[in-house]
C-alpha cells in the first residue's frame, strides 16, 4: 500500500509550485507529518509534511522543478515495496513538446539577456530582435529552437530584408534610436509580433508582463547580472500590473500620535504580561478597520460588472525581509480588539521573517498597510496590492511644532497616506475614510 | 548472424584472425591453458597450439616488450593485459618505444602490435580491477586507442587492430563482457578504426560515450525519449584515438548541445578533449554548455558497493544530466 505525495494547491491563485529541497531522500524513513519537502510559489516558501509514515520509495520531482498543482511529487510506502512504473502515471504535470524539458518553468517568462554562441550567430545573420522571441529555455533563455521555430513561422528567413540604404541610414539598435515609448503602447509592429500575453492583467495574473523593454547589456558595461528570485519577479509583475491596472491616487493627512502614545504608555505592560508587544501599527490596523466600515467602497475590489464589497475585512500588513517583502494577512479585523490585532500582528510578522507563514495567511486580503516610517520615510505613496482597492501608508513619527488654539504646542505626528483605486473610489470617499481614521486615532481613549 | 555477448564477439575475432594469418599469435597471464581470467582465449590455445597462444610471467613490462620485438620482427601479436590496472609497469615499453618506433626510425620500423586490456569499474573491483586508463595513452601520438560497446563493433574492430600496422591498444569494457550482447555476422568483416558511430540519430542534444558508458547512454538515451520526450542523439566514439573530429561537429551543428560521458575521474579526462574540439571549431554551433558526465576526483573506484555505485555513472545519472541539459 503506497501514499503519493500530491504537489498541493497552495492558494486560490496559485497553479503551480517549485520543489525547492527535499528534507528526505529516497530510501529514507519518514513518520506521519515529519517534513518531506519545501515548496516554493511565487507567494509563499513552505514546508509539506509527509502524509504517511513509512519509507520514502520514489521522488519523481526533483529540487528546482516547477510542476502543476496536482502533479505527482513522490511515493511513500513501506520498505522494500514496488513502485509500479519508473514513470510518474500521467497527472496534471505539463505534458511536454518533443524539444522541451519537463523541469523548465512552463510561465513564459522575459528573456533574461543571456545568448549562446549559435543564437547569436544565427540573431545576427537574420537581423534578429531576441526580445521579441518567447524564450523556452531555463529562466525564459531563447534557444536555438526557438529562434529556428519563430524563423520558420514567420518566414523571416524568405523576405529578409533587402534593403539597398546604406548602414549609416537605417535605424540602428544603440540606444540612441531606441524608441522610448512605454512597452504597453508599443504598436505591434512586424519584427514584435509573437506570442505576448494579451490578456487582461487581472485575469491573468500570473502570466508575466514585461517588466520594463528588456535589452541586451550593452557591452563594455561592468557589472554583475543577479538572477531573479522566484519572490523578486512576482513583485515585480505585481508592481507593474498593478500601476497599469488602477489609476493611483494619493491623499495625505496629519495625525496626532498623542492620545495614542498615551495609552499605549498607560497599557504596554499589561499587554507584554499577555505576550503581546503593543505596536503603533496594531492602533493603525484597529482604527483602519474603523474607516474601512465608515467607507465599505475601500474595502471592495472593481470588476467590470460592478464594485464588489467585500464582507470582512482582512488586512495585510506588509513585512520587509532580507531579499523582498511579504503581505500577511490579518483576519476579520473588524472582530478584534486591540489585543487581539497586536497579537495577530506579532505572530504573522515573526513567522513571516521566520518563512513559516501558511500560503493561506499571505492572501485574501481586502487592504493593505505598510509601515515605510520605520526605515525613516515621512511620506510615501504605496502601490495597491491587487485587486484591492486601497492601501495606507505609515510615514515616520515625529516631534512637530503645531498650532492649536492660537498657542505652539509640540505633538509627536505621523504623515498618513491612502494610495486608493480612483475607478472605484472618488476623493471625497478616500479623505472621509482618512479623517475617520485621523479622529480615531487622535481621540484614541 | 549469432547473438553473442561482448566477450564472445571478441574471442570470435582473435579465432578468426589466427585462423586467417599464421603470424598473429597470443600471449598474456593466464591466457593459454586457462583461456583468459574472463575466458577471452578459452580454447584458442586447444586449437592452435601453446606455441601461438603463450602464457607469460606475471610481467606486464615484458608482455609488451616481447610484443613490441615481435611485430618488429614482422609478426602480428595480441598481448593481453589481464587488467588495464596492471598496464602501468608496461607504460614506457607502450610509450617510448611502440608509440615512436616508425616515427623515430623515419618510417623503417613499424610495430604491428595491438595490446588487448579489460578496464573499467561497476564489478566490484575495487582499487585494482577497475581502473580507465585510456587517458593516460589518449595523449601520446603514435598510438590509436580502440574501445568498443558493441559485440558488433568488438569483433570488426578488434580484426582491424590485429591488422593495423600501428600499435593498436583495444580496452574492453569489462562489466560488459557478458552483460552487452547483440548480433554478429559471420563473415570476415572488419569496422574500421576511426569513424565514429551514431548509435541513435536526435535532434535535441549530443552525448559522446565510449566503451560502458555508451551502452548506458544509448539506455538513457531511450528512458528519456520514453518519459520526456527528449531525443538525444548517442554518439559511441569507439576509437578515441585518432579522434573523429568530423562526426562530433556534425552532430553538435545539428543539435547545439553536447553532454559527454566517461567514466574515468573527471579532471584531464578523455572528455576534456571533446569538449575543446567544440569550444575550439563547434563555438558557434553551441547552443548550451558543453557538460560532462563523469566519475569523481578520487584515487579509485572505491571497492564498497554502495560507494562504487556512487562514483559510476549508470544509466539514470546519465538520464538526469541529459533532462538538465535539454532542458537548457
Amino acid at each position: 500500500m503506497t501514499t503519493q505525495v500530491i504537489m498541493p494547491q497552495l492558494g486560490e491563485s496559485v497553479v503551480e509550485g517549485t520543489v525547492s529541497r527535499w528534507l528526505k531522500q529516497e530510501g529514507d524513513a519518514i513518520q506521519e507529518f515529519e517534513p518531506l519537502l519545501e515548496i516554493s510559489t511565487d507567494k509563499v516558501d513552505t514546508e509539506i509534511p509527509a502524509s504517511a509514515g513509512g519509507v520514502l520509495l520514489k521522488i519523481y520531482v526533483q529540487a528546482g522543478q516547477t510542476v502543476e498543482r496536482g502533479t505527482l511529487l513522490a511515493v511513500i510506502g513501506a520498505a522494500g515495496e514496488i513502485v509500479g512504473d519508473d514513470s510518474p502515471p500521467v497527472t496534471a504535470q505539463h505534458v511536454p513538446p518533443t524539444h522541451q524539458q519537463p523541469a523548465v518553468n512552463a510561465v513564459p517568462i522575459a528573456y533574461n539577456g543571456q545568448m549562446t554562441p549559435v543564437v547569436a550567430r544565427m540573431a545576427a545573420e537574420h537581423q534578429l530582435d531576441l526580445a521579441a522571441i518567447n524564450g523556452t529555455g531555463r529562466n525564459g533563455r531563447v534557444t536555438k529552437r526557438d529562434v529556428e521555430d519563430y524563423l520558420e513561422r514567420d518566414g523571416i528567413q524568405d523576405d529578409a530584408p533587402t534593403d539597398d540604404t546604406p548602414p549609416w541610414e537605417r535605424p540602428g539598435s544603440g540606444d540612441l534610436f531606441k524608441s522610448t515609448v512605454d512597452y504597453e503602447d508599443q504598436p505591434q509592429t512586424e519584427t514584435a509580433v509573437t506570442a505576448r500575453p494579451t490578456e487582461s492583467p487581472l485575469q491573468k495574473s500570473n502570466v508575466d508582463i514585461r517588466v520594463h523593454p528588456v535589452e541586451a547589456i550593452p557591452a563594455g558595461i561592468d557589472g554583475e547580472l543577479i538572477p531573479l528570485t522566484a519572490m523578486r519577479r512576482a513583485i515585480a509583475n505585481h508592481m507593474v500590473m498593478s500601476k497599469h491596472t488602477s489609476p493611483h491616487v494619493t491623499t495625505v493627512f496629519e495625525i496626532d500620535m498623542s492620545a495614542v502614545l498615551k495609552h499605549r504608555e498607560a497599557h504596554k505592560e499589561s499587554f507584554a504580561k499577555q505576550g503581546v508587544n503593543l505596536t503603533l501599527t496594531a492602533y493603525f490596523v484597529s482604527a483602519a478597520a474603523d474607516a474601512l466600515q465608515t467607507v465599505p467602497y475601500l474595502n471592495a475590489r472593481w470588476t467590470d460588472d460592478g464594485i464588489y464589497l467585500v464582507n470582512g475585512i482582512h488586512i495585510g500588513v506588509a513585512v520587509a525581509l532580507d531579499n523582498g517583502l511579504i503581505v500577511p494577512v490579518i483576519k476579520n479585523v473588524h472582530d478584534l480588539n486591540l489585543l487581539g490585532a497586536a497579537r495577530a500582528i506579532n505572530d504573522l510578522a515573526t513567522r513571516a521573517r521566520e518563512k513559516k507563514l501558511k500560503p493561506e495567511e499571505v492572501q485574501g486580503g481586502t487592504f493593505s498597510i505598510t509601515n515605510h516610517g520605520v526605515s525613516g520615510s515621512l511620506m510615501a505613496m504605496p502601490i495597491i496590492n491587487q485587486p484591492q482597492v486601497g492601501i495606507l501608508g505609515i510615514g515616520m513619527m515625529e516631534k512637530r511644532v503645531k498650532v492649536i488654539d492660537d498657542m505652539i504646542a509640540i505633538r509627536p505626528c505621523v504623515y498618513t497616506s491612502l494610495t486608493f483605486d480612483h475607478r472605484v473610489v472618488d476623493g471625497a470617499q478616500g479623505d472621509t475614510f482618512m479623517m475617520t481614521l485621523k479622529r480615531r486615532l487622535e481621540g484614541w481613549v | 548472424m549469432t547473438v553473442m555477448t561482448l566477450i564472445d564477439a571478441i574471442r570470435a575475432a582473435m579465432d578468426e584472425e589466427m585462423a586467417r594469418d599464421p603470424r598473429v599469435f597470443i600471449t598474456g597471464e593466464d591466457v593459454g591453458v586457462r583461456g583468459g581470467v574472463f575466458r577471452a582465449t578459452q580454447g584458442l590455445q586447444a586449437k592452435y597450439g601453446a606455441a601461438r597462444v603463450i602464457d607469460s610471467p606475471l610481467a606486464e613490462l615484458s608482455i609488451v616488450a616481447i610484443g613490441i620485438g615481435a611485430a618488429l620482427a614482422e609478426l602480428r601479436p595480441i598481448c593481453e593485459i589481464q587488467f588495464a590496472d596492471f598496464i602501468h609497469p608496461a607504460f614506457n615499453q607502450i610509450v617510448n618505444e611502440a608509440a615512436k618506433m616508425y616515427y623515430r626510425s623515419n618510417g623503417q620500423w613499424r610495430v604491428p602490435l595491438t595490446i588487448r586490456a579489460p578496464y573499467g569499474g561497476g564489478i566490484a573491483g575495487g582499487l585494482y580491477h577497475s581502473q580507465s586508463v585510456e587517458a593516460f595513452f589518449a595523449h601520446v601520438p603514435g598510438l590509436k586507442i580502440v574501445i568498443p560497446s558493441t559485440p558488433h563493433d568488438a569483433k570488426g574492430l578488434l580484426k582491424s587492430a590485429v591488422r593495423d600496422p600501428n600499435p593498436v591498444l583495444f580496452f574492453e569494457p569489462k562489466k560488459g563482457y557478458r552483460a552487452i550482447k547483440g548480433d554478429v555476422s559471420d563473415d570476415d568483416y572488419t569496422v574500421p578504426i576511426g569513424p565514429a558511430r551514431i548509435a541513435r540519430e536526435g535532434r535535441d542534444l549530443s552525448v559522446f560515450a565510449y566503451g560502458m558508458m555508451a551502452h548506458y547512454t544509448v539506455i538513457a538515451a531511450e528512458k528519456v525519449a520514453r518519459e520526456n520526450g527528449i531525443d538525444a542523439e548517442v554518439v559511441d566514439l569507439r576509437t578515441l584515438l585518432p579522434i573523429d573530429k568530423e562526426s562530433i561537429l556534425k552532430s553538435v551543428k545539428k543539435t547545439g548541445k553536447a553532454l559527454i560521458v566517461y567514466e574515468d575521474s573527471r579532471t584531464m579526462g578523455y572528455g576534456a578533449e571533446v569538449a575543446a574540439i567544440l569550444a575550439d571549431d563547434g563555438f558557434e554551433t553551441l547552443d548550451a554548455p558543453i557538460r560532462r558526465l563523469t566519475g569523481y576526483d578520487i584515487p579509485a573506484v572505491p571497492f564498497n558497493h554502495d560507494m562504487q555505485e556512487f562514483f559510476m555513472p549508470n544509466p539514470d545519472k546519465i538520464a538526469d544530466a541529459i533532462r538538465e541539459l535539454a532542458g537548457y
